[in-house]
């Protein structure tokens, strides 16, 4: 999923990490005004060193086969969409600086297409999903899953963009297209139950902790119950 | 920190490549793999050019050959690709052998193949080279802002503190049957991740409490900045210069 070096020409290339770069200084400044402040690194960073782990947990798919989570939905409904960016970022950062995974002049195109566009189609597709289902709890699972579901072959689709204006083969770019989106469509698939599976189970246990169920939280009221007789 | 320190690509060494501040190794290889990219494909003698002068510099850290080689499979996927696209571009067809390959294809899967086994090298030099510790000083001294550096360091600390928990949980898994093997082992699986979030977030809480008490203020204490003096700058710039060098030259024959 990462690209490489020298699949997509230098100005494309330099472009994306104008755009990662603009899209991460905004996240910075997000991240600091609505879900962090300045001195929640620490935490930033351990959410950062799970999406990593996460990546590494390989999910079987049959045959032989296996995939993994590409995370982006499922950081954002958890920690919200400008944490989420940033730790994306630093994830491929060290993907590319430490383990030479995804190019070093692509590192801008990896961070625009994964930390910008996956993250936030999954956080609006998730935020709008959870807007037309009845406000409880239980619906962010739902949301998370359509949310992630989306992420994936949009990113492709945006992989297929940035293809058309700097790709170094002559494909045929409705083939491209059409090959691209249906193969990530069915990642896709895998991505949202995965991501649905992991956000039932932190719902279930500490809905405190998941960002996007926070505004469903604050509605409940403190019931009082009649005393029960022992 | 009770795990191993450094990263599986580390490789402990004295050489000057090794002494060079992270910065340094950081714009020199950004700058190589760019010029390198920004090279017209048609030019293959160049390309053959860097792969010695990036050699050369794998010779100089002293890193040795399968150290480097049994890493190069993270670019196993590019090579599939690589290798598929004659088949799928369009364009003029040349037969090859029994089949009809897409000459564009061709040129496009050598540029691909060359470029980014070139650009693997690069990172996998860097990684091989630059501690993690080194690597966050460098891109600090980058001006990567201080928020991103921070969670950089957070993440690279606590890595192997993280995926410890998942490695015992997967041990905890299967010591007690579980193997995962079809789609129906996914819903254990993901509540792993589920925990590994809450255990993960908890730790960043405990953490950050920790440091507060010690009287964290949202910055790390700069023990020492990360300089270089201008003979190192002429040594890190040794690479990207010969290979832009090299780019004039194929450029204007």
């Amino acid at each position: 999923m990462h690209v490489p070096d020298g699949f997509l020409d230098a100005p494309t290339s330099l472009a994306t990490a104008g755009v990662a770069a603009v899209g991460v200084v905004s996240a910075l400044v997000g991240a600091a005004r609505r879900e962090l402040d300045d001195r929640t690194a620490p935490l930033a960073g351990l959410v950062a060193a799970f999406v990593f782990a996460t990546q590494m947990l390989n999910f079987p798919v049959g045959a032989g086969t296996s995939g993994h989570l590409l995370g982006g939905a499922l950081a954002a409904v958890l920690v919200g969409p400008c944490t989420a960016t940033l730790c994306l970022t630093v994830v491929l950062l060290a993907q590319a600086l430490l383990f030479a995974d995804g190019g070093l002049t692509a590192i801008g195109t990896n961070i625009t297409l994964m930390g910008l566009v996956g993250v936030w189609v999954g956080w609006l597709t998730f935020r709008g999903v959870q807007a037309l289902l009845p406000r409880r709890v239980g619906m962010v699972v739902p949301a998370a899953a359509v949310g992630a579901f989306l992420s994936v072959p949009v990113a492709a689709l945006g992989f297929v963009a940035l293809y058309a204006v700097g790709g170094q083969a002559p494909i045929p770019l409705d083939r491209l297209a059409t090959a691209m989106v249906g193969w990530h469509l069915l990642i896709g698939v895998g991505e949202a139950v995965i991501t649905a599976l992991a956000v039932s189970s932190i719902v279930a246990v500490r809905p405190d902790l998941v960002h996007g169920a926070r505004k469903v939280l604050q509605q409940r009221e403190l019931v009082v119950r009649e005393e029960v007789r022992a | 920190m009770g795990a191993s320190h450094g990263h599986h690509l580390h490789f402990h060494g004295h050489s000057p490549v090794h002494h060079l501040p992270a910065h340094t190794k950081i714009v020199a290889l950004v700058t190589f793999v760019l010029v390198v990219v920004a090279t017209p494909r048609q030019h293959a003698w160049a390309f053959a050019v860097y792969a010695v002068l990036l050699l050369g510099v794998v010779g100089l850290a002293g890193l040795p050959f399968g150290h480097i080689a049994r890493r190069m499979v993270v670019e196993v996927p590019f090579v599939v690709f690589a290798a598929l696209l004659p088949f799928v571009a369009s364009g003029p067809r040349v037969p090859v052998g029994p089949l009809s390959l897409s000459e564009p294809g061709l040129w496009a899967s050598w540029a691909l193949l060359a470029k980014g086994t070139l650009g693997v090298l690069a990172s996998l030099t860097l990684a091989a080279t630059t501690e993690p510790r080194d690597l966050l000083a460098g891109l600090e001294r980058l001006r990567l802002p201080q928020q991103l550096v921070q969670i950089f360091g957070f993440m690279v600390r606590y890595l192997e503190v993280v995926t410890g928990e998942l490695t015992r949980m997967r041990i905890a898994r299967e010591s007690r049957g579980f193997q995962a093997r079809s789609v129906r082992s996914w819903p254990a699986l993901a509540s792993t991740v589920g925990a590994l979030f809450i255990r993960s977030y908890e730790r960043g809480e405990r953490i950050h409490l920790a440091m507060l008490s010690r009287g964290y203020t949202g910055r790390l204490p700069v023990t020492h900045t990360l300089t270089a003096s201008s003979a190192q700058w002429r040594l890190a710039a040794a690479l990207p210069t010969a290979a832009l060098v090299t780019l004039a030259v194929a450029v204007a024959l």
